[in-house]
């Protein structure tokens, strides 16, 4: 089993897929290293890739003017970053900056696509895992929204 | 119109429990009672822009203060009105009272107003603990929001004067911005041991905040503790308490072993005036410090 075998059958967003499609998966990963301060995505730009990061953490941000980068999430060790590659026009929606020097797998979105659409069933099953943490990031931003420590009410 | 009277007047029961806490004796233990005991403002700390901690000492003159962790006591300014409001002191070191709120209301506003040497009423302390008794031998996550995390300070206190006795010990808390974080100097030495795992993470952030954001729920999937032996500790609002149990629980923890510390409207303390009533409990003395299986069926109703 080489190395990303291994990293990709051991990560959350794969837990338990058949081996086979897991072997789809390893042709389209590589690694990546970013500096702090340095930008793993820019807003706008093509969601060329996504990241299972393994060490250090990324922001999820906008730029507001007088304010400047807001953070809206923060993305660590053991996460996925980047789900724009998933739906069309495949564009980034925020800015992605890494906080601290972060290594990652990084994901051929294009290469993952056509394997996907190639095979739907496999197609279907990297669906499935994504809507699952779409999902689980949708109530913790449902949850930001209650705004809760407010008023301790 | 007839008016029929007060049933808890009526009871001997209740009576007899009133008058027992009524002339429970003054000494160096100060013990619920129903009349407060002067204290005098040794230090008034702003913390953040609307949070303060007072720390308090016997106007008598008396040594210490002892109270269990999770406790809380009825403060009365004189002249304003009386609030309950946790302790959030020592309870291993109890020479100072120290209480931590907000200030949101008329009393809670005129307590952010009292210099050193002023004199506030305490009545207390009162209700149940932390279960830090329970938790030797366990792994134990502390999971707080907002200024939730000052009724837990004497629990992490308790725990840290024993750590040898714990196992993993995680502090999780979550609060509305970096410049909302209570205790943050202190969270900072607590951060750097070696036998404590401190996480923060805020709701919205700009510049320099270097941690993470997202809500405390965010937290707990990767919060270092074993399920099967470990107690969590929660206070918050109750809406994210509730969420917070939810996640405990889908890390496998029992309903037995999530503690949380509810509030309502204390105000008597011992249980008689039926203010703080939550269905069959009264808070100030079954509580605030209840296991969610205790209060699980109360937790989500919406009519109380």
């Amino acid at each position: 089993m080489d190395k990303f075998e291994q990293i990709i059958g051991e990560h959350p967003l794969f837990t338990g897929m058949d081996e086979k499609y897991l072997h789809l998966i390893v042709g389209c990963c590589s690694n990546v290293v970013f500096k702090p301060g340095e930008f793993v995505a820019h807003e706008g730009d093509k969601a060329d890739n996504f990241y299972l990061v393994r060490h250090g953490k990324v922001t999820v941000e906008t730029f507001a003017p007088g304010r400047g980068a807001v953070t809206i999430d923060t993305v660590v060790e053991g996460e996925v970053m980047g789900w724009s590659w998933m739906v069309a026009p495949y564009e980034a929606h925020f800015d992605a900056r890494a906080l601290e020097l972060t290594r990652a797998v990084k994901l051929d979105a294009a290469c993952l696509r056509k394997k996907m659409e190639d095979d739907p069933a496999f197609g279907f099953e990297v669906m499935k895992r994504f809507v699952g943490l779409i999902l689980r990031r949708l109530h913790y931003t449902r949850l930001q929204l209650l705004d809760w420590y407010g008023n301790d009410k | 119109m007839t008016s029929s009277p007060n049933p808890a007047l009526t009871d001997p029961r209740i009576l007899q429990e009133l008058a027992v806490a009524a002339s429970i004796p003054q000494g160096e233990a100060a013990a619920p009672s129903m009349s407060p005991l002067p204290f005098r403002v040794h230090t008034s700390r702003q913390e953040t822009h609307d949070t303060f901690t007072l720390e308090l000492s016997p106007a008598s003159g008396a040594e210490k203060y002892p109270f269990k962790a999770g406790q809380f006591n009825m403060l009365y300014i004189y002249g304003v009105g009386e609030v309950p409001i946790s302790i959030s002191g020592d309870p291993v070191f109890p020479a100072m009272l120290i209480h931590t709120t907000r200030a949101v209301g008329a009393v809670t506003k005129a307590m952010k107003k009292l210099k050193k040497g002023d004199v506030v009423g305490v009545r207390g302390p009162f209700g149940t603990a932390w279960p830090v008794e329970r938790a030797l031998g366990n792994d134990v996550v502390l999971v707080a929001g907002g200024i939730g995390l000052a009724p837990l300070r004497p629990a992490l206190y308790s725990i840290l004067a024993n750590r040898e006795e714990y196992g993993s010990v995680a502090v999780l808390y979550g609060t509305r911005t970096k410049e909302d974080i209570l205790f943050r100097r202190e969270l900072e030495q607590w951060r750097s041991r070696l036998d404590l795992e401190v996480h923060a993470t805020v709701d919205r952030a700009t510049g320099s905040w270097r941690g993470n954001v997202g809500v405390v729920t965010t937290l707990i999937p990767k919060a270092p503790f074993d399920p099967h032996n470990t107690i969590a500790m929660v206070c918050g609002p109750e809406i994210m308490m509730r969420f917070t149990v939810i996640e405990l629980m889908k890390r496998g923890l029992e309903e037995s072993d999530i503690y949380v510390s509810m509030e309502r409207n204390m105000k008597c303390g011992v249980g008689l005036c039926g203010h703080c009533q939550l269905g069959p409990t009264f808070i100030c003395k079954n509580g605030p410090v209840y296991t969610y299986k205790e209060i699980k069926d109360l937790f989500r109703k919406r009519e109380i």
